[in-house]
């Protein structure tokens, strides 16, 4: 846990520094320069954070989905607890990718939501923590409670490819990678990017990533001494 | 279904975190009979449950053997019996009705008429067999309960609770009942009260809040 | 075989019981009613296009298919028979069974719905009835394969009335814009190939819903 923190809080704390001061320029001299790319100029920072935090979303809710399995296929109720605090990190990581890419959507596209293939899956991905969360406090038991959001976050998980694969060709998008666009084809956005960006940026993918291994261990750490608490307290 | 022996390995359950029971092990084997006693909240209603498997356990298995061979749910199914005051039958048909559709749901074939009119005749509902079950007082619902636990025979009999809201006559069709029950099957029976207790050959005491179970 | 037949049985028993109670129908078609009615007084003045029209269909299909699909499993919680049904048949009887009974719920739904917005609506005209009613029919199928589900879920929770429309929503979310999409391509009169791909994200979702579902049931089913 030790070398996740160290490495987690290098790397944002690179991709912040890089991200926000290195300069743009037309034609880059020196690995110390971006790329000025038109239409985006020094909103294409946003790359840097957006990107990685809505990577986060789905990496928390695919995390959640695998503890829940796990507690149907054990009935330990351990991986609840992890389960839950992974949903927990995944709604906060959703609140902050819609704001990142709404901000982003607002300058670059003209106003805060369009309603675009990406656009609307974290839409859906907010709703189904939210329902998440409502089913959690509406049962009773422990072991009820587990079973059956594990039940529902997977039923939710069986819509994942339509909004990954069929969505993105069904309604024309602005994304990268989305139906109209010449460049990109699929789901999987090819980045043309520069060199020193691609670094920043997959420094920020692993950062971040590590950044909720880290709040994962945290929640699940307090969690269990709270549990401890309340068992010496009867 | 001859020779049916039910075994339990290590048995446990929690409900809110907390063991109800543990490390239970035991076995019946047909003819026979298990009473199990315990305090309120001990966990004998959980433990008929998962008997019957309509619970699972948190730790443990439940297995049933016919002639040395297993017995999977669904075969069981057929062949069970359950009585419980928390398990209802439908309100909105007839004493009549709910023999028939359930009995069909249970074993895929619709019980013939003497089967259903035999079996409500032995808990002496025939009078009542065309009224809905909604107009029944406790006692007639119970008395119905025990009706549909023993339309097919059953290798298997659970009575959790077996007299709540009978009368006395109800009480003696309840004997007739465990007394041919333990003559060819088994009979699971789990109660607070002393002289129901001992209708069984065996007894196994739940004492409740996570303790060791002695049979 | 004898599972299909204690499947039939079940069916049976849950018509025969609607039949006598009206639990769901009832609740069902005044839902249909009371919001075919709204948008009615919502569009006195000026007549809806086509595609508001087709949209606010399945808006109608939705809310009324929150209203009485979840009955299937709350009632039986509600009357404490869920149990007993636990007790005589095997799970997956019940799930094909609750599913069964769902789909033609539903579907009774769409067709009155349908009706009533031919009947109401002379601009909500259908150009290309096959695609509407291959979307109309697997709608529904998707519908109710969803819906069954989360009814098997919210049957166990103690805010039944409101958690229902909250948990399916998400789920029914890729189902909703797949119908509109070919509801609005059939009142755009386009050939049935046209609309192939989203009938085959129709019948893809059915059966994906049905099959995680199936599997999933005794997760939610046994206690």
């Amino acid at each position: 846990m030790r070398a996740v923190k160290i490495l987690s809080v290098t790397l944002i704390t690179l991709v912040l520094i890089g991200g926000i001061a290195i300069p743009l320029s037309p034609v880059p001299q020196s690995w110390f320069e971006f790329p000025v790319i038109p239409g985006l100029e020094d909103k294409a920072r946003n790359i840097l954070f957006h990107v990685p935090i809505a990577w986060t979303t789905v990496l928390a809710f695919l995390v959640s989905l695998w503890y829940g399995i796990r507690y149907l296929r054990t009935k330990d109720l351990a991986y609840d607890l992890r389960s839950v605090s992974s949903a927990g990190l995944g709604l906060m990581f959703c609140i902050l990718a819609t704001i990142t890419g709404s901000l982003w959507a607002k300058f670059n596209w003209g106003s805060f939501w369009n309603w675009d293939p990406r656009e609307t899956s974290i839409f859906v991905l907010l709703l189904i923590y939210g329902a998440y969360f409502a089913l959690r406090s509406a049962l009773g038991s422990d072991e009820v409670r587990a079973r059956l959001s594990a039940v529902y976050a997977i039923i939710a998980g069986l819509t994942v490819p339509f909004f990954v694969f069929v969505l993105p060709r069904m309604v024309s998008g602005l994304h990268p990678g989305a139906k109209g666009d010449v460049e990109g084809s699929g789901p999987v956005v090819q980045f043309k990017m520069a060199p020193n960006m691609r670094v920043l940026f997959f420094a920020g993918l692993i950062g971040y990533s590590l950044l909720f291994v880290w709040l994962l261990n945290l929640r699940v750490r307090t969690a269990q001494l709270e549990e401890r608490a309340d068992g010496q307290s009867e | 279904m001859n020779d049916l022996i039910l075994s339990v390995h290590g048995l446990a359950r929690s409900f809110n975190r907390r063991l109800v029971f543990k490390d239970l092990d035991f076995s019946v084997a047909a003819p026979g009979s298990l009473a199990i006693t315990g305090k309120n909240g001990a966990g004998k209603s959980t433990l008929v449950k998962i008997l019957a498997g309509i619970a699972s356990p948190t730790k443990g298995r439940v297995t049933y053997t016919a002639d040395g061979k297993a017995v999977d749910a669904d075969a069981l199914r057929e062949r069970m019996g359950f009585v419980a005051p928390y398990l209802n039958l439908y309100e909105e048909f007839t004493a009549w009705e709910n023999l028939a559709i359930l009995g069909r749901i249970r074993t895929g074939t619709v019980p013939s008429a003497e089967q259903i009119g035999d079996t409500l005749r032995r808990v002496d509902l025939w009078q009542r067999r065309d009224d809905l079950v909604a107009g029944f007082s406790s006692g007639m619902k119970q008395r119905l309960k025990y009706a549909m636990a023993i339309l097919d025979a059953p290798a298997i009999l659970f009575l959790d609770e077996p007299t709540a809201n009978l009368d006395a006559d109800g009480i003696a069709i309840v004997e007739t009942v465990v007394r041919d029950q333990q003559r060819h099957g088994i009979l699971i029976l789990a109660t607070n009260d002393e002289s129901e207790a001992s209708w069984c050959r065996e007894r196994i005491h739940l004492a409740g809040r996570g303790t060791d179970a002695r049979p | 075989m004898n599972a299909l037949t204690q499947t039939a049985a079940l069916v049976a028993k849950d018509v025969r019981s609607e039949l006598r109670t009206r639990y769901a129908l009832n609740a069902l078609l005044m839902f249909v009613i009371t919001s075919v009615a709204t948008i009615l007084f919502a569009l006195r003045e000026d007549p809806a296009s086509p595609e508001v029209l087709g949209g606010m269909f399945w808006v109608v299909v939705f809310f009324s298919a929150m209203s009485g699909l979840s009955r299937i499993f709350v009632s039986e919680e509600e009357k404490g028979t869920a149990l007993t049904l636990q007790l005589i048949a095997r799970p997956t009887v019940v799930y094909f069974g609750k599913l069964l009974f769902n789909c033609g719920l539903t579907l009774i739904l769409t067709t009155a719905i349908t009706v009533l917005y031919v009947l109401i609506f002379p601009q909500f005209t259908v150009q290309s009835v096959p695609i509407f009613a291959a979307t109309v029919v697997l709608g529904s199928l998707g519908f109710a394969s969803a819906a069954t589900i989360i009814a098997a879920i919210i049957a166990k929770a103690n805010t039944r009335g409101t958690l229902y429309p909250v948990l399916s929503f998400p789920i029914l979310i890729p189902l909703l814009m797949t119908v509109m999409k070919s509801t609005a391509r059939a009142l755009a009169g386009e050939p049935l190939v046209s609309a192939l791909g989203e009938l085959q994200v129709l019948v893809s979702y059915v059966l994906i819903m049905t099959g995680g579902s199936f599997l999933l049931f005794d997760y939610v089913w046994k206690d």
